[in-house]
């Protein structure tokens, strides 16, 4: 059984609705609670313990103990939020927000201060 | 919830005689793969209404050779031709044979290489 | 004898979601037969098994292809848990097929799409993919992520899903069903769709079974084959028949993917109903040791996983045979015979995700 104006109820139904279309980037994306955008880090709580490099599947993170940097290399990064699951004193977190486009690959680097060392005698 | 798979060991003479009967009893032909041990093991698995039944055969690293089975199964072409590509084994008339170039690649057999001594 | 020429068609082509290269073989304008020739993106990702730790290998398997990347990695991960005997809790198996079963809708719903924008229909695919865009939306607020989800993982599945959100997503279901019945009248009951595609690209279904035809393909020809009767996972509590046509033609193949759609929403509205509460982890210790092949239903037909664990935490072996390999000698057997302008319908109504076949 074949019909010519199957279609028309769908086509009259969309004059009369807005369109599905977003303006986007004149109106904001949506986004949801959920979604892994991109990871960033508070310098003040890191303590340079490395779990995140060691735990990251595509060594996006690197972390240099001796000079106290903890660098991120965005276009290596798959947000697979490894990282912030191992981050023993939180300081790694997932927003949102989608990294923005950038003009060639580079990486973002953080200056750490080194956490000073308890002392060994107690009561100092 | 997982099923029962039933393997047997054939050697690669019988291959054919083997293979000919499931061919009018209806079997489908699910897939050819190769593993690479201390030596290539190739696996050939059946199936029909859910059973799974499978073949394995054994052949020497360096230098394979096996019989196709295009004329009994002639969706067989493509997996010989990828045994082809990737380990190096030579399939004997295979009825669309590639020569080698089924997958574009620039090394020769990559799955299939010697392994350097490994350091530490 | 008339005169024969060569015709390549391919890799570029509008209609071609991916890039496949075939020779055709014309007399006058009929196909006599048709050479494949694929192999343009082959990535080796088998190898990769050697190099990486066997939990970091699921978000391998995910990436294998993006429009079929959850099912990709529930496979995987079933073989593994199988080899280690792991036992998984409830809740974790019902929400992986509340994923898999959205995942199969809106990769119909994306074929649907293309395949109507091949015979020319191009508001219907359009409209198609706003239906789609509602169903990626419901898998970004549950997973994070649109294509690629990263919820699977060995022991169980890494997100959970809250009783307000589940009754509010069924909600949306329901207004994406009814969407959806408009867009599928369209595909069954229209002239020129049914005249485009009956009688076009015929197989037996002698040949069907001769040729190893897979999903849908097989389906449509009469063969009464869906590997979820395997009851793997959460299948064990959930009824449902497969979808059978007997004409074996391009229509059938349409007609069986319109109506897996509403079997996959029946599906959804059975898992909420019967999903328990739990844990959705297990632990996981010790390393893979033993082999196993793991079969599941994806939406373009059945997919063999082969694993190998030796005792490490590396794999001997993963081997993925995916559903378009094993349909390219049944494609090559309905094109000898056709005409030329039928041709790219004929290779859209396999749905080939070349992506998946060459790893």
């Amino acid at each position: 059984m074949s019909d010519i104006l199957t279609m028309c109820k769908t086509v009259l139904s969309s004059l009369r609705k807005k369109t599905a279309c977003q303006m986007y980037p004149i109106k904001p994306a949506k986004f949801y609670k959920n979604t892994r955008g991109h990871i960033t880090i508070d310098p003040n709580k890191c303590i340079l313990c490395t779990m995140c490099a060691k735990r990251c599947p595509t060594r996006a993170i690197e972390v240099d103990r001796a000079k106290g940097t903890w660098l991120i290399n965005r276009y290596k990064c798959i947000t697979c939020n490894e990282c912030v699951i191992s981050c023993k004193p939180v300081a790694l977190r997932m927003e949102i927000q989608y990294s923005p486009p950038g003009a060639k690959k580079d990486i973002e680097l953080y200056n750490i201060e080194k956490p000073t060392p308890k002392s060994a005698v107690p009561g100092e | 919830m997982f099923e029962k798979q039933e393997i047997i060991n054939i050697t690669k003479d019988e291959l054919i005689n083997r293979v000919t009967p499931l061919f009018k009893d209806g079997y489908r032909l699910v897939q050819i793969c190769c593993t690479k041990l201390d030596k290539l093991i190739v696996d050939y698995t059946f199936d029909k209404d859910y059973k799974f039944f499978g073949f394995r055969l054994d052949l020497p690293l360096e230098n394979a050779e096996l019989p196709s089975i295009t004329n009994v199964y002639f969706a067989a072409f493509g997996y010989e031709n990828e045994l082809h590509d990737l380990f190096g084994i030579k399939v004997i008339g295979n009825k669309v044979d590639f020569g080698g170039k089924f997958y574009r690649i620039n090394e020769q057999a990559p799955f299939n290489k010697k392994q350097e001594a490994k350091n530490g | 004898m008339a005169n024969r020429t060569v015709i390549p068609f391919g890799p570029q082509h509008p209609v071609l979601p991916e890039p496949i290269h075939l020779d055709l073989v014309l007399e006058d304008e009929k196909v006599v037969e048709a050479i494949p020739n694929v192999g343009f993106i082959h990535r080796g990702l088998e190898l990769l098994c050697q190099k990486k730790p066997f939990q970091d290998m699921v978000l391998v398997a995910e990436r294998i292809c993006g429009i079929c990347s959850l099912i990709h990695g529930v496979g995987f991960v079933q073989g593994v848990e199988k080899i280690m005997n792991l036992d998984l809790p409830e809740r974790a198996l019902f929400l992986r097929v509340f994923w898999s079963e959205l995942s199969r809708i809106h990769s119909h719903l994306l074929w649907l799409g293309l395949a109507a924008d091949a015979i020319g229909f191009e508001s219907l695919f359009m409209h198609s993919w706003r239906v789609r865009e509602m169903i990626l939306d419901i898998f970004e607020e549950t997973t994070g992520g649109r294509v690629i989800f990263n919820v699977i993982k060995v022991g169980g599945v890494k997100k959970d899903i809250t009783k307000e959100t589940f009754t509010r997503i069924m909600k949306q279901l329901d207004k994406a069903e009814e969407e959806y019945k408009q867009i599928s009248e369209v595909f069954i009951n229209d002239f020129t769709v049914i005249h485009r595609w009956s009688g076009v690209g015929v197989l037996s279904k002698e040949d069907a079974v001769k040729l190893g035809a897979v999903g849908p393909t097989a389906r449509a020809s009469g063969i009464k084959s869906d590997m979820r009767m395997l009851k793997y996972g959460a299948y064990e509590k959930i009824d449902f028949e497969p979808t059978v046509e007997r004409s074996g033609d391009c229509y059938a193949r349409a007609a069986v993917r319109v109506k897996e759609v509403y079997q996959s929403f029946d599906i959804i509205r059975q898992c909420y109903n019967k999903i328990p509460e739990g844990e959705i982890e297990t632990k996981v210790t010790g390393f893979p040791n033993g082999e196993y092949f793991s079969r599941v239903e994806q939406p373009r037909g059945e997919v063999v996983y082969y694993v190998k664990g030796n005792g490490t935490k590396f794999l001997d072996r993963f081997r993925v045979r995916t559903p378009t390999f094993a349909n390219l000698p049944p494609l090559l057997q309905m094109l000898a015979g056709c005409d030329l302008a039928d041709v790219p319908a004929i290779i859209l109504s396999i749905d080939p995700c070349i992506s998946c076949t060459e790893r």
